[in-house]
């Protein structure tokens, strides 16, 4: 393994573990543990799961004034959501855009009442640092965490494991997000993640990483899962992976991400517009786009992998799209994929045909997520 | 019946003028489950190299191609039913594909069990 690669704060309890270890964003990462990916998969949606994501980036945004209102005021800037109507610990999704409406990265926001904190993508931290401290920064004090640990706890038991070591956590609700003690050490606990299971993401100072994470897996629910695993997880959940389905060349109309734009912030709302590309965005809005980010079936059971070309017509004439994530869904027990497609292929149903080894395989367009989630609300 | 290896990991073995294909233990530890297997039709020619069958995971595809020059002549359709037979007994059960071998001899050139292990 290169010795340019970033390792993790629990990159020894990895090894330990028995992980399979591979470069991803300039880290050295868990691709899959001893159980292998389908176990994992399947253990994380019927008990618990612990990913190390530390490879993602966390942020701190105060407001000179400090008032943290005036911080989401701020992020508004660069983000099409509604921060500053964020109530204080909770947390929500959002989109930096570009210039052209398209997106640089996807990211988490929550209110912790001095300040914000922000979950960034691993591949896109540094620069969505520099650019928010860019643009931020005469209003706000921008700080990195880059060398903080995250770890993600996912799955319906995740609740019951997590509680008798943070009791705060039972109280909490979808995309709460609260600074507390995990197993006597100091941590930024949201209810959250990224595999469409019910689960927390947890913040923590490198130092006290490997403690709380041996202190969750002597838990009997817990098992340690790779990112091979949250991928198949993530897609199943009908959720976008930055740099396949989501880029600075697709919008967030495009993406079928318009709910991640809020009433304030949409045409008409008390801050309509305001942020790169607003124009771009709220035109498409307004009049429609001419591809759409859609959920995929392939019949049979080989998977429809990203890169496969999307046709009209079974002699792959007619193509009107093409698939950005593809998997077999080990709890769908079918192949599953999203991909973008001509707006007129769009609806769900819709019979189409993808490229797979010079054949022409059937698929229709399918509502998503393709599993049903199982958020605390 | 001897046993024959590729460092691209299939294994193969002659019977007759027919042989049969597979992956070895040992690339399907690597792969990890199996969710899809497909070889190429009956009556496909292939050359040393062509892909002659594909094997899928959750996460990949994975070309498996063919040890020597000949004729695809039948598929392993239990795995269409059930492609993790390939992990648990991948050089009996879990063989993928039957081929007329154009040169018997070609084998010859091929890994013997004990080169393998020592790759």
């Amino acid at each position: 393994m290169s010795d340019t690669l970033h390792q993790t704060p629990l990159h020894a309890l990895n090894l330990e573990l028995g992980a399979k270890m591979v470069p991803f964003a300039g880290y050295e990462m868990p691709i899959q543990y001893k159980a292998g990916l389908m176990a994992e998969h399947l253990h994380t949606r019927s008990s618990a799961g612990l990913f190390d994501v530390s490879h993602m980036g966390q942020l701190r945004i105060a407001a000179k004034s400090g008032d943290v209102r005036d911080a989401a005021l701020a992020l508004e800037t660069l983000i099409p959501a509604d921060y500053a109507a964020l109530g204080v610990h909770r947390q929500r999704y959002g989109l930096l855009t570009n210039d052209e409406g398209g997106i640089r990265d996807d990211l988490m926001v929550a209110n912790m009442g001095q300040d914000l904190f922000v979950v960034v993508n691993a591949s896109c931290k540094h620069q969505d640092a520099d650019l928010i401290e860019k643009a931020l920064g005469d209003r706000c004090i921008v700080t990195r965490h880059f060398d903080r640990a995250l770890i993600a706890l996912q799955g319906p038991e995740a609740q019951n494991a997590l509680t008798s070591l943070c009791p705060a956590a039972a109280d909490m609700k979808f995309m709460d997000a609260i600074e507390t003690e995990l197993a006597g050490v100091s941590v930024t606990l949201s209810r959250s993640g990224y595999t469409g299971e019910d689960g927390y993401e947890i913040g923590i100072a490198a130092k006290d990483a490997e403690t709380v994470a041996r202190a969750l897996l002597a838990q009997p629910q817990i098992l340690p899962i790779g990112l091979g695993a949250r991928d198949s997880l993530r897609l199943e959940a009908g959720l976008c992976l930055y740099g396949n389905d989501i880029d600075p060349t697709t919008t967030p109309i495009e993406a079928s991400l318009a709910w991640a734009i809020q009433k304030a912030r949409r045409e008409g709302g008390s801050r309509e517009g305001g942020y790169p590309g607003a124009d771009i965005v709220l035109r498409q809005a307004r009049e429609g786009v001419s591809r759409k980010r859609v959920g995929l079936m392939a019949e049979g059971r080989a998977p429809v992998r990203a890169g496969a070309k999307l046709f009209a017509d079974a002699e792959g004439t007619k193509e009107i799209g093409v698939v950005t994530s593809g998997a077999f869904g080990p709890t769908v027990n079918a192949p599953v994929a999203m991909g973008y497609v001509a707006t007129e292929f769009a609806d769900v149903d819709t019979a189409l045909f993808a490229e797979l080894r010079g054949k022409f395989v059937p698929v229709h367009v399918r509502a998503m997520p393709f599993v049903a989630p199982g958020f605390k609300r | 019946m001897t046993t024959y290896y590729t460092k691209s990991h299939e294994w193969i073995r002659l019977d007759g003028e027919e042989a049969t294909v597979g992956i070895t233990a040992h690339a399907s530890e690597e792969l990890g489950e199996l969710v899809f297997v497909e070889a190429k039709d009956e009556g496909t020619e292939v050359a040393a190299g062509d892909t002659a069958a594909v094997v899928e995971s959750v996460k990949a595809a994975s070309d498996i191609y063919a040890p020597v020059a000949g004729t695809l002549s039948g598929f392993n359709t239990k795995l269409s039913d059930e492609p993790t037979l390939v992990g648990s007994d991948a050089e009996g059960e879990g063989w993928i594909y039957k081929m007329t071998v154009s040169n018997p001899d070609d084998l010859k050139g091929l890994l013997t069990a004990e080169q393998y292990k020592s790759l």
